[in-house]
């Protein structure tokens, strides 16, 4: 479709119409041979095997659409047709944006922390916000922990909701089987984490980023198959029920206590409401997602941290340097697992109830699609693509059919449209020297 | 303890284990299982071509090829269908045309993904496409649940019968089905045909020279943009092969279909040494071989980890696969 080149030639608002009109009605006819089998004949149950239902209309319907769209996109492209001085300046414009975003970061974050503290006390705040604000919470702490797998040291892992399934089940089986608390099990399901993570990556961790990326995605898949099947250890399908809730230091948040304890509304003298504990559950991810950014931040900049960034911009001259690759990114494997596990224990206290249906790729993907959408290695873009990825398709919740399908292509849209991900200024942790003439600055 | 341990009655398990001796030991029982899983291996290794190629002349997983493998079964029931209310009964020349058409229609999609998802993306950095392909593989499935439904769908038989031998006093006789043979030879015939294309054509010969190295066969003069799209548009058409062959061999699938066997598949080109199609074949076939035995001899639950067990055994003493090149990496 040589319409683009075209329009860039063209430079001024103008339509070279024909053309236009040419790559639209090309457009619309590709959408029309990719439609009319999937679209317009639907296979339906009949009696006596499957019969075929003719669905013209759909398939007009998403012709025009493809045709009206691919109209717009061209206008797009004709409005802004780059102008000669606009692509020399650019350069600068960026170097401008990356102080401004780094000003705005500095004051942006601590209101969102803020904002985040005060959320369950604003008038609007009802149970259902809170909801989709602990969902949004638990993943920006998930997409924290694979930012430094991903995003710091530059290993690509498809399956870190094995870990998350790890982290859940662990809390699960040791409360159910030893009656121990959430507090006692919280750090042990982060060590069982951290163990898979450092059981996994040892062997794999000297293979080349793509394979590590298959082989992260079979033992995710693996882990899953694990619980499925080994019925008597898991209830496999079934999934664990009764798994006990978080107490308030050894205050339950229930309306009557069991005999001899208090419960939190009578300790603290006030009235019962269930909000307590989702408000409760709210401020435990909050500090959890925040512990887990503190640590990263403190992380970059230790020795361990400064090689990983190092690692992902070059292997080669790490080890040249002395790094040992392979103990570096096995530090970065068990750190990124152990936060997976601490989620997913907070996941299962919070749900009461966990089955492998929680943990399939989808989970694995969803994670990793906010790190690489927010911006590798950035920890604000984790938060920007949770809220937008996650609050945006609960938004959709009343088109629930169309929600993933959305999901799916907003992912490829925002891949498209930014491909660093939204906020993709990834500054070095340490620079030398104040900035040379030439050279210096991230890739 | 929530629930108890160990309550599953003795007898069963130990009938079911008897059974399974009584089954199991033989060479009728090994040639059986031989055979489904040469069948299996030839699905697996046609989807895995497509993986293969496009990770050797652009180095990115094409997450979405399973799924278009689940179009292309999708596109092959909808004409069979089609097929069947125009009343043609002669079973061969309708097959042919339900090949023709999926891997037509299965192309089509193909060459729109890797347009609208990849081409965009290309010289960015390394995991922008691989994202871009996750989000095309939800978006794909969830398309084809919405327009098609999420219930299963069954096919009657379309080609049936086929050959016994090797029985056994005990009735146990080795089963070869027509559909066995077309499966297997069709996947010879496509991959002899494709060495040939590669090797000879000098489309092949551009997607070699784009596969070493992409800026200087621009240089001389091929059409790079060109060339990718076609090896979509290759791997899509096999998918396609693959995906019918599924729907007719096992005759039910469903819009879900495309992940595990894509998964499998991709397993498959890693295991051969991804990058070279020899090794995709073989990958496929070694991984359709793996899960049938362990089915057969083991439990059919773990038949995946088993699969990618043996994965991660091969890579970690053989890193570059069965087939690969081994990769000099220079700085």
């Amino acid at each position: 479709m040589a319409v683009r080149t075209l329009n860039g030639v063209a430079g001024e608002f103008r339509l070279d119409i024909p053309a236009v009109l040419k790559d639209c009605l090309m457009s619309a006819l590709i959408a029309l041979a990719l439609a009319v089998f999937i679209i317009g004949l639907r296979t339906t149950d009949g009696s006596g095997g499957l019969g075929l239902d003719f669905r013209w209309y759909a398939v007009g319907i998403a012709v025009a659409g493809v045709f009206v769209g691919r109209f717009l996109l061209n206008l797009w492209w004709a409005r802004r047709a780059p102008k000669p001085a606009a692509a020399a300046a650019e350069g600068g414009v960026a170097a401008g944006a990356a102080e401004a975003f780094k000003t705005f970061v500095k004051v942006a974050a601590p209101m969102a922390v803020i904002g985040a503290l005060v959320l369950p006390w604003m008038p609007f705040a009802d149970r259902y916000l809170l909801d989709v604000s602990i969902l949004v919470l638990t993943y920006i702490m998930l997409g924290w922990g694979l930012n430094i797998v991903v995003g710091l040291a530059g290993l690509l892992d498809l399956g870190y909701v094995a870990f998350y399934a790890v982290g859940a089940y662990s809390y699960a089986l040791l409360a159910l089987y030893f009656d121990l608390s959430f507090w006692a099990c919280l750090p042990l399901a982060g060590a069982f984490a951290c163990l898979f993570g450092v059981l996994l990556g040892f062997p794999v961790l000297r293979l080349r980023g793509d394979y590590l990326a298959i082989v992260t995605l079979g033992f995710g898949e693996m882990i899953r198959v694990i619980l499925l099947n080994w019925y008597e250890f898991t209830k496999g399908p079934d999934g664990l029920s009764g798994i006990p809730r978080p107490s308030f230091f050894g205050l339950p948040f229930s309306r009557r206590a069991p005999e001899g304890t208090e419960t939190f509304h009578t300790f603290f003298d006030i009235d019962f409401s269930s909000l307590h504990r989702i408000i409760f559950l709210y401020y435990l991810i909050l500090v959890m997602a925040l512990l887990t950014n503190w640590f990263t931040l403190r992380l970059r900049r230790l020795p361990i941290g400064r090689a990983w960034e190092a690692l992902r911009e070059d292997e080669i001259a790490c080890r040249s340097l002395g790094i040992n690759p392979t103990n570096t990114k096995l530090t970065a494997f068990a750190i990124g697992a152990m936060f997976g596990g601490f989620a997913g224990s907070f996941f299962a206290t919070r749900q009461g109830f966990i089955s492998p249906e929680s943990f399939t790729f989808i989970e694995s993907a969803v994670i990793l699609a906010i790190v690489v959408l927010g911006g590798m290695g950035s920890q604000v873009g984790v938060v920007v693509a949770a809220v937008l990825l996650i609050g945006g398709t609960e938004l959709f919740r009343g088109l629930d059919e169309y929600r993933m399908l959305a999901f799916g292509g907003a992912m490829v849209m925002i891949m498209v449209w930014r491909p660093r991900g939204l906020l993709a200024h990834r500054e070095p942790t340490l620079k030398l020297s104040p900035a040379p003439a030439r050279g210096g600055g991230s890739p | 303890m929530p629930w108890g341990a160990g309550g599953e009655p003795q007898t069963r398990g130990k009938r079911a284990i008897e059974q399974w001796l009584r089954r199991a030991d033989g060479m009728e029982y090994f040639v059986q299982q031989l055979i489904n899983g040469i069948t299996l291996g030839s699905i697996y290794g046609l989807i895995a071509i497509g993986y293969t190629m496009v990770y050797g002349i652009i180095g990115m997983i094409n997450f979405a090829h399973g799924d278009i493998f689940m179009i292309g079964a999708f596109v092959a029931l909808i004409t069979i269908l089609l097929l069947g209310l125009a009343g043609l009964s002669w079973i061969p020349l309708a097959l042919l045309i339900t090949l023709i058409v999926a891997m037509l229609l299965t192309s089509a999609y193909g060459w729109t993904v890797e347009r609208l998802a990849y081409r965009p993306l290309r010289g960015s950095f390394r995991l922008a496409p691989l994202i871009s392909a996750i989000g095309m593989s939800i978006f794909l499935q969830n398309y084809v649940q919405l327009a098609q439904g999420a219930r299963v769908k069954p096919l009657q038989p379309v080609v049936q019968g086929g050959f016994t031998f090797m029985e056994r006093p005990d009735g146990f006789t080795v089963s070869l089905s027509y559909m066995q043979i077309v499966i297997v030879v069709l996947t010879l015939v496509l991959m002899a045909a494709f060495s040939l294309l590669i090797a000879r054509t000098s489309l092949g010969r551009a997607q070699r020279a784009c596969e070493q190295d992409r800026r200087m066969a621009a240089l001389v003069g091929i059409n790079v943009d060109r060339t990718i799209s076609l090896t979509f548009v290759m791997g899509a058409a096999l998918a396609a092969v693959a995906g019918m062959m599924f729907l007719l061999y096992y005759g039910v699938i469903d819009f879900y279909i495309g992940f595990l066997a894509g998964i499998k598949a991709f397993t498959a080109a890693v295991l051969g040494g991804i990058g070279s199609l020899p090794g995709a074949m073989l990958g496929g076939l070694l991984i359709g071989l793996i899960e049938t035995f362990w089915s057969a001899y083991f439990t059919i639950e773990y038949k995946d980890v088993a699969a990618f067990g043996i994965l991660v055994l091969v890579l970690i003493f053989l890193p570059t696969g069965l087939l690969g090149k081994p990769e000099v990496e220079k700085v």
